[in-house]
C-alpha cells in the first residue's frame, strides 16, 4: 500500500504518549473507511447504540469532556441544557478553526473525517438530535473533500441517514462551506451564518444555543476536536478516559506549538500532568528554543489569550491554573517567541486580526480594535506620540474595562490578574484585542517608548524636553 | 431559465434540499456560482434569492461579510499569503513581500494576465509549518520564496503544483471558486429526510424505541 496515498500535511509529530484522537495519523490511508474500520471504527457507535440514550449522555457527562474550541465548558453539561419537550434540536459542528496559532481541527478533519462523523452520530443519538451540520471552515478544501467523501461512503454503507445499522435512529449529517470570516467560530454567529446571514454574534442571553439556537430550535453546538473524542469514550468508557490527564481536565488534547522552537508540531498530550517545560524543552515534543536563542515570551492559547514568560513555563497544561495565572489553554494553540521577537511588531500583527476580523455589531469592538491598530501602526512607523501608550490602554478600557487579566510580573511586585475578561461587546473579539497591548506594554513598555521619538530621532522617554528646550534656546 | 447551467443546477438543487430552510442554502450557492463563474457576478445574487426566498439585496448581504466571496473578477489562482504572528515570526511578511514583487502587484491585486490574485491573509490554520501559503486554498507548508517561485513557475507551465510543501493533498488545482473536488451526494434511499422545523411534532422516534439493554429489551442488538 506505501506510496499509494499522498503523504500526510506536514505538522503531527507522535509524541509516544497515550492516543484518543490521533490513533489513526500514521495511517497513510487514514481518513478512509477502509483503514476506519479495521482499526476500531464505529465501535464506538456500536456501543451507544446498545445503550439507552440517556445513559450514553451520562457516559460523557461523567467522562468531564471538557469542551475544545476555547471555553473549555464540559461537552456533557452542555449537553444537558436542551429544555425538554422543544423539537426539533439540532447539533451544528464547529469546524470553523481560525483563532490565530490554531491549527488542530484541519488535521483531525483531514485525516480522520470518520471519527468525527462518529462523534456526530453518537451525540445525535443521545440527545434525539434530528440532523447535524458540520460546519467546515471555507479556506479548509482539503478537509471538505475528505469529509464529503467519508460521508459519502459512511451513507452507502449505511452508518449515517436512515435506520443507522438497522435500527430506529435515522439522522442526517450537511457538510456545509463556511466562507471566511473569524467571528463565525463564536457559536451564536455560527448559526447566523448556517442561517444564510452575516456572521454576527446574537445578544445574550440565552447564554446557549442549546436554549434557542438554530431555527429558534434547541442546537448543542460543539468544537470538532470534543466531538472526536466521544467515541472513544463510548468505545473504552468515561472511567479509563478519566485516567488519563488530571481530575479536573481528564483525557488527552492537541497542541499546536508553533514559532521559535526546534521542532514545532501538533502534539497529542495529557492535560493537567504536562507542562509548558515538558512541551517546549521536551525530547518527545519541541525539543528547545531554536539554536543560540532563548525564550522571550508565549501566547498560551490563541490570539486572543493574554501573554506568558519563562517564569510560566512550569505552569501545568491545565485550564484552571492557565485562568488563575491570568490568561487561558483557549484553542490549544502555542506561539513562543525567542528574543529576537519585536514586542511592539507582534503585538501591532495580533491586534490587526482583530481589527480586520471584528464583525461591526458593538460600537467599542467596531471603533476601538480599528484605533488600537492605528496607534500601534503610527507607532511602528516612527509617528508615535508620547500619549500613545496611555491612549493604547484606555481605549482597550472602554472594550474590557477593569483590571485586564495578565500574568504576573514578579520583579515588580504585581499580581496576575485571573481569565476571563469583562467585556462592553456582545462575544469576545474585542476584549481579546486588549490581550496582547496589555501583555506587551505591561512587560516591554520601554520598547513602546524606544519606538516613540522625537523629529531628531532620539526616543522621548530618553530625552525629556527640559525648560531650556522649551523656550527655545 | 436558470442563472446556473445545467450541472450547477443540479447541483443547485441537491444543496437546497439539504436544509430545512431555504435560506441555509445562500452561502453554499454562493460557493457554487463562484465555482460556475470564478466571481459572485449580480446575476448569480439575483438567482440565489429567487432560490431561497430572499431578495438580492439580502443575498448581497450575506456574500459581502465573507472574504472569499470576489464581487470582481480576480485570477485564475488566488494566492493567499498568511502574515498572522506565527508566520510573521518566520517570514510571512517577507514572503509577501517578495510574492508581490515578482508579481508585481500589491495584496489584493491581479497580474495584468489574469492568472494570479495575491492577497494578505490572516491565519490559515498551519502555524507549525510557517511559513504558509495557499493557491485556491491548497496548502504549501514551510515555504521560502524559493517554493514560492516554483509554484508560480509550475502553474504557468500548466504543472499542478501540489506536493511541493507537504501540504498532504495531490491531484491539480482547480480554478478559483471550485472548492471541494468532492461533493456531498446522498442517495433518496438513504436520506433521513429533512424536514422544516415548524412541521416536527415531537421527539424522534428512537428515544422511545431504544432503550438499550439495560431497560431488559432485546432492542438494539442487531448487529
Amino acid at each position: 500500500m506505501t506510496g499509494a496515498y499522498v503523504p500526510h500535511a506536514a505538522g503531527y509529530v507522535d509524541n509516544g504518549g497515550p492516543k484518543v484522537v490521533t490513533s489513526r495519523f500514521a495511517h497513510e490511508d487514514s481518513f478512509t473507511l477502509e483503514r476506519f474500520m479495521a482499526t476500531g471504527g464505529y465501535q464506538g457507535l456500536r456501543a451507544a447504540l446498545e445503550m439507552a440514550p440517556g445513559d450514553v449522555h451520562s457516559e460523557v457527562r461523567d467522562a468531564t469532556l471538557l469542551g475544545r474550541g476555547g471555553a473549555g465548558f464540559p461537552a456533557g453539561t452542555k449537553w444537558g441544557f436542551c429544555p425538554e419537550g422543544v423539537w426539533p434540536r439540532y447539533l451544528v459542528v464547529n469546524g470553523d478553526e481560525s483563532e490565530p496559532g490554531t491549527y488542530k481541527d484541519r488535521l483531525l478533519m483531514e485525516r480522520d473525517p470518520h471519527q468525527l462523523i462518529e462523534g456526530c452520530l453518537i451525540a445525535c443519538y443521545a440527545l434525539g438530535l434530528s440532523q447535524c451540520f458540520l460546519y467546515v471552515r471555507g479556506e479548509m478544501a482539503l478537509a471538505q473533500e475528505r469529509i464529503a467523501t467519508a460521508l459519502n461512503e459512511a451513507y452507502a454503507a449505511g452508518y449515517v441517514g436512515r435506520g443507522v445499522l438497522g435500527t430506529d435512529f435515522s439522522v442526517d449529517i450537511t457538510l456545509h462551506w463556511g466562507a471566511g470570516a473569524y467571528i463565525v467560530g463564536e457559536e451564536t454567529a455560527l448559526i447566523e451564518s448556517l442561517e444564510g446571514n452575516r456572521g454576527m454574534p446574537r445578544l445574550k442571553p440565552p447564554y446557549f444555543p442549546a436554549a434557542i439556537g438554530l431555527y429558534g430550535q434547541p442546537t448543542i453546538v460543539n468544537n470538532v476536536e470534543t466531538l472526536a473524542n466521544v467515541p472513544w469514550i463510548m468505545a473504552n468508557g468515561a472511567v479509563a478516559y478519566r485516567q488519563m490527564g488530571s481530575r479536573t481536565s481528564p483525557g488527552t488534547r492537541m497542541f499546536a506549538v508553533s514559532g521559535h522552537v526546534k521542532r514545532p508540531g501538533v502534539y497529542e498530550v495529557e492535560q493537567g500532568v504536562t507542562t509548558f517545560r515538558d512541551l517546549f524543552y521536551g525530547e518527545a515534543y519541541c525539543q528547545g528554543i531554536r539554536d543560540g536563542h532563548e525564550l522571550k515570551m508565549f501566547i498560551p492559547g490563541g490570539g486572543s489569550a493574554p501573554w506568558f514568560f519563562a517564569e510560566h513555563l512550569d505552569l501545568p497544561l491545565e485550564a484552571r491554573d492557565v485562568s488563575a495565572a491570568g490568561s487561558m489553554l483557549g484553542s490549544g494553540a502555542i506561539i513562543v517567541m525567542d528574543e529576537t521577537t519585536d514586542a511592539v511588531k507582534a503585538c501591532h500583527r495580533m491586534v490587526r486580526f482583530f481589527a480586520r476580523e471584528s464583525c461591526g455589531k458593538c460600537v467599542p469592538c467596531r471603533e476601538g480594535t480599528g484605533w488600537e491598530e492605528k496607534i500601534l501602526a503610527r507607532i511602528l512607523d516612527g509617528h508615535g506620540r508620547p500619549s500613545d501608550i496611555d491612549l493604547l490602554l484606555d481605549v482597550g478600557d472602554n472594550i474590557s474595562p477593569g483590571p485586564y487579566p495578565v500574568a504576573s510580573h514578579p520583579d515588580e511586585g504585581l499580581d496576575a490578574v485571573p481569565f476571563p475578561p469583562r467585556q462592553t461587546t456582545i462575544c469576545p473579539l474585542g476584549p481579546s484585542s486588549v490581550a496582547p497591548i496589555t501583555s506587551t506594554i505591561r512587560r516591554f513598555r520601554h520598547e513602546f517608548e524606544a519606538r516613540i521619538t522625537r523629529g531628531d530621532g532620539i526616543p522621548v522617554s530618553a530625552a525629556p524636553v527640559t525648560a531650556t528646550e522649551g523656550v527655545g534656546s | 431559465m436558470s442563472w446556473f447551467d445545467a450541472a450547477h443546477e443540479r447541483t443547485a438543487r441537491e444543496i437546497l434540499a439539504r436544509y430545512p430552510k431555504a435560506r441555509s442554502a445562500v452561502i453554499p450557492l454562493l460557493h457554487l456560482a463562484q465555482e460556475q463563474e470564478g466571481w459572485v457576478t449580480a446575476e448569480a445574487m439575483t438567482e440565489i434569492a429567487t432560490m431561497t426566498g430572499t431578495t438580492a439585496a439580502e443575498v448581497l448581504g450575506t456574500a459581502s461579510f465573507y472574504e472569499m466571496f470576489k464581487f470582481h473578477p480576480v485570477g485564475r489562482y488566488v494566492i493567499n499569503v498568511c502574515t498572522n504572528v506565527s508566520c510573521q515570526l518566520l517570514g510571512g511578511e517577507e514572503l509577501l513581500h517578495h510574492a508581490e514583487s515578482t508579481l508585481g502587484v500589491r495584496a489584493g491585486g491581479t497580474t495584468d494576465d489574469g492568472l494570479f490574485t495575491v492577497e494578505d491573509v490572516e491565519c490559515v490554520a498551519a502555524c507549525t509549518e510557517a511559513p504558509c501559503f495557499t493557491v485556491n486554498y491548497r496548502y504549501f507548508h514551510r515555504a521560502g520564496t524559493d517554493t514560492f517561485d516554483e509554484v508560480v513557475a509550475d502553474l504557468r507551465a500548466g504543472r499542478s503544483p501540489l506536493g511541493r510543501g507537504a501540504a498532504g493533498d495531490g491531484g491539480e488545482i482547480p480554478e478559483h471558486g471550485t472548492l471541494g473536488r468532492v461533493r456531498q451526494h446522498v442517495t433518496a434511499d438513504r436520506r433521513a429526510g429533512v424536514v422544516p422545523p415548524e412541521e416536527v411534532t415531537g421527539a424522534p422516534v428512537w428515544l422511545s424505541t431504544m432503550v438499550g439493554a439495560d431497560a431488559g429489551s432485546d432492542q438494539g442488538e442487531e448487529e
